[in-house]
């Protein structure tokens, strides 16, 4: 639309906008800044207050506060990176395999197996959750990383994004491998891995989010807190959010949840925009 | 769908497909059965015996007022959600899509929420919300409003429909504008020149081509305020106070993690599967139908 436009007003409204996103992650950042009592008379003043280091110091190493019992953020966040990188190289590995079987074999069952992987786009986890828990507890991995893990590495959502791409992928280029000697699986590792990078790169990103930012799955899953991730973490040391909790460390820890995903996305916006539309069509 | 060239093996296409398959079965389908299996069962308090009953659970759900109340909580949630998260996304991308210069640099701005967990942002907002120490929660008593979502049922929901629609808002208004940049600006340039006003032409133009966005992002928004949405109430609100934000999802969680009653909270899970299989078939017709136009 580039006639008898307002100038300004998308300017104004989109900076509107972007304030009501920044605000509360400012006022977190502000509040990992001040100390406890000072949050806690609800006196706390918009600028960065003295204590930031040693609140964030407080925080990583021992997690423990005058009123709050909880895990170094530490061990929480080293928690949260192993189950989101398991989770992400295991969907894209299978699901890359996955992907190679379905599009350049042909087998009996070819089809059926590839809707069976398929139809479980249909049911988040949540849905099916206490039963998907019973089984994890019966196979003896609760308290595990393998239990944190392995239930959520199925994806219909990759198998299907490499799918598509391997579709796009011209018989000449097979053909060629296979004139030169290459087997299935050297054209695989040759030709496919190298001409998928950009989408491994697309679903790492949104994997990497959707591993990190897990909540009811570790929840149930995880009894002691050396296995704790850092998004449920956070929560549980909140508790019931009184007013005289050690609101200072609690806001570093929050930090601490968002930095990572978020760092990611920005630093990969490319692949993770590509990522998430290709996810999703 | 076809390739000219494929490989013929027996065995080396299994092996490719078994990690797949394997967790696919033991973690997807083996729970989703044991959840309709649960589900037509009646077990007594101690877990000692089990009894088939074929749909009496069912029958309990739809006939306890309880749930019902459950299923008014969601549908109101649930809709307040999306329309809250995909309003103001609209808005943002149309500005974007017509600002020239520092567009990308405004989208940076604005995508970054998406990365935050749906739980963490309930504590980002916990703390501004705070009825004592929050900015916005102290300001709200200042003008005299007795602001307590920890007391107030309605207080609580606003809260949390507030918190799930402004983490859903980024990933709403990337999608607005990738589905903006895609009109051909021929079209709406000839719309400006026969006359029509900038709002005719938005929502007689813009507008009707940018449907098939919003028909898959209400979808998406849906099914995100159905179960994404779990880490903000229960951050917020346990699903109270009393049941003042008990959806349906929180309510399968509470009914089986906290109070035991496998049986039906299974039913409830079969219900809520029912609805997703639903809102899914429900959108691949959709795009199906699109793809062929």
């Amino acid at each position: 639309m580039t006639i008898g436009q307002n100038r300004w007003l998308p300017h104004v409204v989109l900076i509107l906008g972007v304030i009501v996103f920044v605000f509360p992650v400012y006022l977190t950042f502000i509040g990992s800044s001040h100390d406890a009592a000072t949050i806690g008379r609800g006196q706390m003043p918009l600028t960065v207050g003295p204590h930031l280091i040693e609140n964030y110091q407080q925080a990583l190493e021992s997690g423990e506060g005058a009123r709050v019992r909880g895990t170094p953020a530490l061990t929480l966040m080293r928690n949260s990176f192993i189950m989101a990188m398991v989770i992400v190289v295991g969907k894209i590995i299978i699901s890359l395999l996955s992907a190679f079987a379905v599009v350049f074999f042909e087998f009996p069952g070819r089809m059926f197996f590839f809707w069976l992987i398929f139809i479980t786009l249909m049911l988040p986890v949540e849905v099916r959750i206490m039963p998907t828990y019973a089984v994890v507890a019966n196979l003896g991995m609760i308290d595990t990383f393998a239990g944190l893990t392995i239930p959520l590495i199925a994806s219909a959502t990759a198998t299907l994004l490499f799918r598509q791409f391997f579709m796009t992928i011209p018989d000449e280029l097979v053909d060629a491998s296979q004139i030169d000697g290459a087997g299935p699986m050297r054209f695989f590792w040759s030709v496919l891995l190298p001409l998928s990078r950009n989408n491994i790169a697309a679903l790492f990103v949104i994997m990497f989010i959707y591993g990190w930012n897990q909540y009811l799955w570790p929840l149930l899953i995880t009894t002691s807190r050396g296995m704790e991730t850092i998004v449920m973490g956070i929560v549980k040391m909140v508790g019931t959010g009184d007013a005289q909790t050690d609101w200072n460390l609690l806001m570093a820890v929050a930090m601490l949840a968002l930095i990572p995903p978020v760092l990611i996305v920005l630093l990969m916006q490319r692949w993770f925009v590509k990522g998430l539309v290709d996810a999703e069509k | 769908m076809r390739r000219r060239t494929i490989y013929r093996h027996k065995l080396l296409p299994y092996l490719l497909l078994a990690p797949q398959l394997a967790i696919t079965l033991i973690f997807f389908y083996w729970p989703s059965a044991q959840a309709v299996y649960q589900s037509l069962l009646i077990q007594d308090a101690f877990g000692l015996r089990t009894q088939f009953v074929w749909f009496e659970n069912f029958q309990v759900i739809f006939s306890t007022p309880r749930y019902l109340e459950s299923v008014r909580i969601t549908v109101l949630f649930s809709t307040s959600v999306t329309l809250l998260a995909m309003g103001p996304a609209l808005l943002l991308a149309v500005m974007a899509d017509q600002v020239i210069r520092g567009a990308t640099g405004y989208r940076t701005l604005l995508v970054w929420p998406y990365a935050i967990a749906p739980a963490v942002a309930a504590v980002l907002w916990l703390f501004i919300f705070h009825p004592s120490i929050g900015q916005i929660g102290q300001g709200l008593r200042a003008l005299g409003i007795p602001w307590d979502y920890r007391i107030n049922g309605n207080q609580a929901l606003f809260l949390v429909i507030f918190v799930s629609a402004w983490k859903q808002v980024s990933y709403n208004f990337l999608f607005f504008l990738a589905g903006l940049q895609s009109i051909p600006k021929t079209i709406v340039e000839a719309a400006a020149i026969d006359g029509a006003s900038q709002a005719r032409r938005f929502w007689q133009v813009v507008f009707p081509l940018l449907s098939p966005t919003t028909f898959f992002l209400l979808v998406v928004n849906i099914i995100y305020s159905f179960f994404d949405t779990f880490g903000v109430i229960h951050a917020l609100t346990e699903g109270g106070p009393g049941r003042a934000t008990t959806t349906l999802m929180y309510r399968v969680f509470r009914d089986g993690y906290v109070n035991l009653d496998l049986g039906s909270s299974s039913a409830q899970s079969v219900i809520l599967m029912t609805a997703v299989i639903l809102l899914t078939v429900i959108q691949f017709r959709y795009i199906e139908r699109r793809v062929h136009y």
